[in-house]
């Protein structure tokens, strides 16, 4: 029984991970349809910023105030990724949209560049962050059960993320700017959109978001120039089976793959369980090949 | 110098570029075993001299290689017999899925069930593979004395983190591994580490001579804040032995450097460390470390003298099956 919860509860836990790591993929693939291999190095660049802003406190406010670095990091983590999005963007993304294979290579150049550019200043081997005090040890439930502050933390983690986002899109401004844009961009040009201006924009906050992610994983996995590949392939996996450009369907592609991969790994072992997986997904996507939630429009693409 | 990108193939063919275009006397390096692996045709072929640092899984012995990092009987071996003396019987073998774990934990099942020891579980991981959360479950449930750790690299940081997490202690689950030093220490943060077992040759804080004067010019060339661990100190090692064949033999030809090699002493860092013409692997001393809070390892059992190196494990009568499959 308290294995089936802890089970359970770990598949939750990857289905959050898995979620915040393809929630940024899921605007700069899903929406923009940027098919995005250097989402990978934005997750790293977010890392290491939260490692920047760790030694820094370290250095200047040493003692109590330390455990104060998180909330700082997740904010400058965000920062740098969107920043770096941002010039992304502007400096190459731009030239490429309605190219998808030229856009695939060209950003797998960039991650590739990126992660060696890492690797030059911080080194190869992995880098230590200290997971602030608060969140060491977890919920206690029941005999057998312990639920860990982090896991948790980045289950509430990836809820804000998700409730922002929605808000964002939905609801501000910009948001309708941007689905304007990526609906019909010539109408939305027409109307008077700076299409430009929203391109930098989305890009950036879906660089933003991996970068967020990025901060949360120096919780739990390593940190070092590579991990940005650990992470890509299960990104691209979840928006592909959520199907490209609904948020529900990220979430839910999270889910389904998260707890069935955790199942799958208890029963089996981990590589295979990996490929159970894997299987699962090329039959759904046999039987519905735009995924669990496909966009319905009026354009023949 | 050149750089192998961790990528097999890469190593082969900057092998032979190193071989046959630069003509070098002898190369230092390799990582993974499947580096190695990769390598050992060519050297072979074109009779190239490979100094190989880090410690491995045995059951090999080239005629173009030197291995001066820890065979078999030189780390898992005695290390599997410490935990039993320790009173540790069921093991549960946790590794990545490649060459290096598969077969170290063939040698430990075999090595168990003659000793009296039991398997209670092995499961491998993809490499890279950052979730443990279900391996740990699975390490409750199967509830063993001793998780004998072979995962390799990153995954160790994810695996160690996240039993921290799940309220294991080192106080509550022993661990060995024989993949963690001090530089991977390091990257992984003592904090979650403190306590756990290792085993190696070398650590940082090995008291000989030679280690003292090794450890203050390493951190006067690469700052206060490096450390050394046993691969450098293997890698450093290497060096030396090669220059004194080289010398004893007046010659850079391979074949008179292999042959004035065997039987060459050196007080490395890690003690008296000979090479054994035999199979071209060193005498090592073995020695078990726990991690201490400040990242450092402290030893808490050394083999006395240095260990007469058996990469097929010819001496043990449990592991006579073993060498057959390869």
């Amino acid at each position: 029984m308290a294995m089936w919860i802890t089970q359970l509860f770990n598949g939750l836990s990857v289905s959050s991970i898995l979620l915040l790591i393809a929630l940024g993929l899921s605007v700069t693939f899903g929406l923009m349809g940027v098919i995005n291999m250097a989402h990978g190095e934005f997750i790293m660049i977010g890392s290491y910023a939260a490692y920047l802003t760790q030694n820094a406190f370290k250095e200047l406010l040493p003692g109590r105030m330390f455990d104060a670095y998180f909330p700082v990091a997740l904010a400058a983590s965000f920062l740098v990724a969107f920043a770096i999005g941002y010039l992304l963007e502007l400096l190459l993304i731009r030239h490429l949209y309605g190219r998808p294979l030229d856009s695939l290579l060209a950003t797998w150049g960039v991650g590739l560049v990126l992660q060696q550019i890492a690797r030059s200043i911080f080194g190869a081997p992995n880098v230590a962050v200290n997971s602030p005090s608060w969140l060491n040890g977890g919920l206690h439930v029941m005999d057998g059960i312990d639920l860990p502050y982090k896991r948790l933390f980045i289950l509430a983690l990836v809820a804000v993320c998700l409730a922002a986002m929605y808000l964002y899109i939905n609801r501000s401004h910009s948001g309708r700017r941007m689905r304007a844009v990526m609906q019909n961009r010539e109408m939305a040009a027409c109307l008077g959109i700076s299409t430009r201006r929203v391109d930098g924009m989305t890009f950036a906050i879906g660089s933003g978001i991996a970068g967020i992610a990025g901060c949360a994983l120096t919780l739990i996995g390593p940190i070092g120039p590579n991990i940005g590949t650990y992470y890509i392939v299960d990104a691209f996996m979840v928006v592909v089976l959520g199907g490209v450009g609904k948020l529900i369907g990220t979430v839910l592609g999270a889910l389904g793959i998260g707890v069935f991969n955790t199942m799958f790994e208890w029963w089996s072992t981990a590589s295979l369980g990996k490929v159970f997986v894997f299987l699962c997904i090329v039959a759904f996507l046999q039987w519905k090949p735009k995924g669990l939630f496909a966009v319905r429009t009026r354009q023949l693409d | 110098m050149e750089d192998g990108a961790s990528d097999w193939p890469t190593f082969a063919e900057k092998a032979r570029k190193l071989l046959s275009e630069d003509k070098v006397a002898t190369v230092f390096g390799g990582w993974t075993s499947a580096s190695r692996k990769a390598m050992l045709p060519v050297f072979e072929e074109l009779n190239g001299l490979l100094w190989y640092p880090v410690q491995y899984e045995g059951l090999e012995s080239s005629p173009n290689i030197f291995y001066t990092g820890a065979t078999t009987n030189q780390q898992i071996v005695p290390s599997v017999d410490y935990l039993l003396e320790q009173g540790k019987k069921k093991f549960f073998l946790l590794g990545s899925d490649y060459v290096f774990p598969r077969t170290a934990n063939k040698i430990i099942k075999a090595q168990l069930a003659a000793k009296g020891g039991e398997t209670v579980a092995e499961e491998y991981t993809p490499l890279g593979h950052t979730d443990y959360t279900t391996i740990i479950a699975k390490i409750k449930e199967a509830k063993p004395d001793v998780v004998y750790n072979t995962l390799n690299g990153d995954s160790n940081v994810a695996f160690f983190k996240q039993l921290k997490d799940a309220n294991i202690a080192a106080s509550d689950l022993t661990t060995l591994s024989v993949s963690i030093a001090e530089e991977e220490v390091k990257g992984i943060g003592p904090d979650f580490l403190a306590g756990h077992l290792v085993a190696w040759n070398y650590y940082q804080t090995t008291d000989t001579p030679e280690n003292k004067t090794f450890v203050e010019n390493f951190k006067a060339k690469y700052g206060a804040d490096s450390v050394t661990s046993d691969p450098m100190e293997a890698g450093y090692t290497a060096v030396y032995l090669w220059a004194a064949a080289v010398e004893k033999a007046g010659s850079f030809d391979v074949d008179k450097v292999k042959e004035a090699a065997k039987g060459i002493e050196w007080n490395a860092p890690e003690g008296k460390v000979t090479i054994d013409g035999d199979n071209q692997h060193i005498y090592k001393t073995v020695r078990i470390g726990e991690i201490q809070p400040d990242g450092m390892i402290k030893e808490l059992w050394n083999s006395g003298s240095p260990v007469k190196p058996d990469p097929y494990l010819k001496g043990y009568d449990w592991a006579k099956d073993l060498s057959a499959g390869s």
